[in-house]
This record gives structure tokens, C-alpha cells and sequence, in this order.
């Protein structure tokens, strides 16, 4: 008797461990990702980096603030374009969609968020940058908020899905129209939820590279005009690391370690939100 | 008295369910008309009728009259939000919003429609809340959350949104079934107060309190309308043997 609880104790400890050991095993290549990124751009990052745009070929200094500049003015543009749409479709599907149509639509939002992003940017030189006869920081925008828009959607959808009914009939009863119910009551009650996924589709988009490769194509110097071919920090390490230049990949590593940061601080907030609500 | 809400061959059905049959009966003005029956009767399902809440479920159907001062609500052309603005309802659960303050949730009816000068919607504000009794408990904070009062208070503060954008009639889905004795108290003595202005049909599982509020009392048993009358002859000398059954308890 004694012996089958004592061989019981073993297992359940040992297969403790084991879960133990494999949570940890997910835990290291991040830290080990974030811990050499930091060891190697930490030394480049200046305010230059943040000020300059890139140094000519040879000579040394220079940095990404264009890149930085771009990335914004596109992930900018892909949030003008994709929050409206991504919002209204999740209003659409969680309080008006019949059932078909909305496991359609829901269907091809599955589909669209695992689609490879290089076919993204594909689509989006097919679509703009071949009628417009050239790359543009307006391309990339697009192409960005194709891939934002699935994330928005469903995860609003998912927020709004989990706001009672009763607020609703609450709102209706008032003599309040299901549009501006919809609007003022349920959006807003999920209010929290929604920016996190929001928050979360923001980051994903930042570190995007392929999309941008054949939709905004990068620019060495300022490019504030959405018109023009675009620089962005993503498309900028890219071609930086590749580079046969030492002070350049340096600079990479900087730029690498900015992304990672920005990206790291934008799931933090999602975090503090999500938390928030939670607590509430 | 004048019928302020009057059905005439009223059936609900929910896709192939017959939820209630052939309903004919009147609610009279400025008076208080309980419904009763066990659970699944079809009670609330019939109040839910008489503000259009059913026009949220796509396999509900209404057929027959519904007529508010003899206007058909379900009539071609009426819009459900009009009817909702006559026909206010108070829901079993306290359901404040929650991301709303006290003050708000008094002022919902009219913030989510669009703007209220500052005036105007404090005096609203005070009005209401006194005619719930709730003023005196909460003046000092109307700003903090409508989720920190008690659920007696909340289902007040939900009584107090009601009337805030002056229905003519108030539903009432067990506005007591999920507070404490002395809360309940509370909300049936303002039930006595509010039938002055308005108009009021509700409906309880609990059948004292249908005695203690009500003037007139429907019984409603597996979809069908038994009988309604006058409360103290429902509840004193019933003619239908089922009614007499249903309120000395032997069934349901």
C-alpha cells in the first residue's frame, strides 16, 4: 500500500518537473532573443539614431529616424483604413449578421489573418503599386491593414460576443435605436477588450517587413509624402543587416532593439488593459 | 377606467413553439395588473410582447392586436422605438450600465439619444431619483459607479432610468425575484406610488406579492389566459378550479 503512494508521489513530482522544464523551454528563446538584441544594438542607439536619417555609404554616424517617420505615417494610414472597417464588420457579425453569412465572412477573416504576409504585399502590389506605376508608403498602408483587419475583427467580435444581453434590452427599453445601442452600449461596455486587440494588431503590424517590400519599398532619405516610395524601420534593418558594411549592421542591431521595445511596451499596455477589465 | 393597453387575439411563437395562445384582455389605466402562472407559462414572453422586445429574436412572431390607446403597436409602419419610448420595462436582474455613473444611468435614456443641457438633466436626475427613494442614499456620490450600490438599490436606480424618459406604461419582468425581503419591500411600495402616473404590468412568481401590489391579476397556464379579474376576487373566489389550484399551491 505504502509503496503504490510512494510511486505515485514520484510520478506526480516528476511530471511536475517536466511541465515545469517545458514552460521554461518556451521562456528562453525569448529571453535569449531580447537579451542579445539589447547586448548588441544598446551601443549604437543614440540621439543621432533617432534624429538622422542614414549616412552615405563609408561615411560613419547616421540613423533611422526616417524609417522610424515611415513606419508611423503607414501604420498610421493602415489604422485609418483598417480600424473603421475592422470595427464596423465585428459590429456587423457579433449584432446584426444572419448566421450564414456571418460563418462566411468569419470563415474568410480565418483565412485572410493566415495568409502569409509576403502574399499580403503581393496583393497590394497588384492592386495599387502596378496601376499607380510605382511603390508608395500608401501601398504599404494597405497592404498593413489587410493584415490588421482579421485581427481587429475577430477580436472584437470576441469582446462584443461576451457583453451581456441584458445591457442591451437595457439600452432598447430606454427607447434608445439598436444602431446606437450597438454603438454606445455594447462597443463601448467592450470598450476595453477591443483596444487591447486593437493594440495587439498595432504591434503585429509594426514588425511586418514582407508586406512592405513590394508595396513601399524603403527610401534613404525623409519620405513624408505617401505617394513615394517609403522608408520604414522593418524594411531598414532589412536591408541594413544584409549589408557588407560593419557600422551598418550595428545600426540594425539599434533599430532591431527599437522594434522590440516598441513592440514589447505595446503588449504591456494590451496587457494593462485586458487586466483592468478583468479586475473590474 | 380607461384601458390603457388592450390585446386582442394575441399569439407569440418562437419557430415551431406555440408560446401563447389567443390572449384577450385589458390593462386598465393607472393601474396595477399582475401576471401570474408556474415557470414556462408564458409570462414574460407575453410582457416582452407589449414593448416589441421581440423583435431582437428572428424566429419570434406576434400575430394579433396589441393596442396602446388603441393604436396597434404591431401595426405596419410603427417604429418599435417610439413604442419603447411609451412602454418603459424594468428586467428581473438589476442590469445598471455598468461603465455608466448613478447620474448617468438616470440620464441614459436621453445621453444615448443625444444631448441634455446641464439643467435640465440635474433636475431630471433629482426628480427621479427621489420618486425611487433612492435620492437621499445616493446624493452624495451621483458621480461614482452604478455598480457600487446594492442590487435593491440598482434595480431603484434602474426604476428611476424608467421614468426618467416618461413612459405611459411601465413592464415589469419579477423586478423583485433577485433582491432581499426588505428590498423587495421597497420596490413594491414604490410600485403603489409609481401607478399614479403610469400604467403598470408586472409579472411575479411570488403570489402575495401579486396580492399585496396588484389590482388586477391575469393567470396565465401553459400559454393560455385562465383568467384575469380583479385581484381580491382572483385570490378569494377564483371560477376556474386551475386558478384556485394554482394560488392554494397544489400546483406549479
Amino acid at each position: 500500500m505504502m509503496n503504490g503512494m510512494a510511486f505515485r508521489k514520484v510520478k506526480n513530482h516528476l511530471m511536475s518537473f517536466v511541465m515545469l522544464a517545458c514552460t521554461l523551454a518556451v521562456l528562453i528563446p525569448l529571453a535569449l532573443i531580447f537579451v542579445h538584441i539589447v547586448k548588441m544594438g544598446i551601443s549604437s542607439l543614440s540621439i543621432d539614431f533617432f534624429t538622422h536619417i542614414p549616412a552615405p555609404t563609408g561615411e560613419p554616424g547616421g540613423g533611422m529616424a526616417n524609417g522610424m517617420l515611415g513606419s508611423l505615417i503607414m501604420i498610421g494610414g493602415a489604422s485609418l483604413i483598417g480600424l473603421p472597417i475592422g470595427i464596423l464588420g465585428a459590429i456587423y457579425l457579433s449584432e446584426f449578421g444572419g448566421s450564414k453569412m456571418s460563418t462566411t465572412i468569419r470563415f474568410a477573416a480565418d483565412v485572410l489573418s493566415g495568409t502569409p504576409s509576403i502574399i499580403t504585399g503581393m496583393v497590394a502590389y497588384t492592386l495599387l503599386v502596378v496601376p499607380m506605376k510605382g511603390f508608395s508608403g500608401l501601398a504599404g498602408a494597405v497592404a498593413l491593414a489587410m493584415i490588421m483587419i482579421p485581427i481587429v475583427l475577430r477580436t472584437t467580435e470576441e469582446q462584443l460576443k461576451m457583453v451581456p444581453g441584458s445591457l442591451r434590452e437595457a439600452s432598447l427599453a430606454l427607447g434608445v435605436p439598436f444602431w446606437r445601442t450597438s454603438l454606445k452600449v455594447t462597443l463601448r461596455s467592450a470598450m476595453s477588450g477591443v483596444l487591447t486587440g486593437i493594440l495587439l494588431a498595432v504591434a503585429r503590424i509594426a514588425g511586418e517587413t514582407a508586406p512592405l517590400l513590394f508595396t513601399a519599398l524603403g527610401n534613404q532619405f525623409w519620405s513624408k509624402n505617401v505617394m513615394q516610395p517609403m522608408a520604414a524601420l522593418p524594411l531598414q534593418i532589412f536591408s541594413f543587416a544584409i549589408a557588407p558594411y560593419e557600422d551598418w549592421h550595428k545600426l540594425a542591431w539599434a533599430g532591431a532593439l527599437v522594434l522590440v521595445s516598441v513592440m514589447f511596451g505595446l503588449s504591456l499596455t494590451a496587457r494593462y488593459f485586458s487586466s483592468s477589465r478583468q479586475a473590474h | 377606467m380607461n384601458d390603457k393597453v388592450k390585446l386582442e387575439q394575441v399569439n407569440i411563437h418562437f419557430g415551431r413553439t406555440h408560446a401563447v395562445r389567443d390572449i384577450n384582455m385589458s390593462f386598465p389605466e393607472n393601474s396595477v395588473t399582475a401576471i401570474i402562472g408556474p415557470s414556462g407559462c408564458g409570462k414574460s414572453t407575453l410582457l416582452r410582447s407589449m414593448n416589441r422586445m421581440h423583435d431582437l429574436v428572428p424566429s419570434a412572431r406576434v400575430t394579433g392586436k396589441i393596442l396602446v390607446d388603441s393604436g396597434d403597436i404591431y401595426e405596419r409602419g410603427v417604429d418599435p422605438v417610439a413604442i419603447r419610448r411609451r412602454v418603459g420595462m424594468v428586467f428581473q436582474k438589476p442590469n445598471p450600465f455598468p461603465a455608466m455613473s448613478i447620474y448617468d444611468n438616470v440620464i441614459a435614456g436621453y445621453k444615448l439619444n443625444g444631448r441634455l443641457p446641464r439643467e435640465e438633466a440635474d433636475e431630471i436626475v433629482e426628480s427621479c431619483l427621489k420618486r425611487v427613494a433612492l435620492w437621499d442614499e445616493v446624493k452624495d456620490r451621483l458621480k461614482s459607479n452604478a455598480m457600487m450600490l446594492s442590487g435593491g438599490q440598482q434595480q431603484r436606480l434602474c426604476i428611476a432610468r424608467t421614468i426618467a424618459v416618461k413612459p405611459e406604461v411601465i413592464l415589469m419582468d419579477e423586478p423583485a425575484s433577485a433582491l432581499d425581503p426588505i428590498s423587495t419591500l421597497k420596490i413594491e411600495e414604490l410600485i403603489e406610488e409609481l401607478k399614479e402616473r403610469y400604467t403598470i404590468i408586472i409579472v411575479t412568481h411570488n403570489m402575495q406579492q401579486a396580492a399585496r401590489v396588484s389590482d388586477y391579476t391575469a393567470f396565465l397556464y401553459m400559454g393560455d389566459l385562465v383568467e384575469c379579474g380583479e385581484t381580491k376576487k382572483i385570490f378569494t373566489t377564483p371560477e376556474e378550479k386551475r386558478t384556485e389550484d394554482y394560488i392554494t399551491g397544489r400546483f406549479g
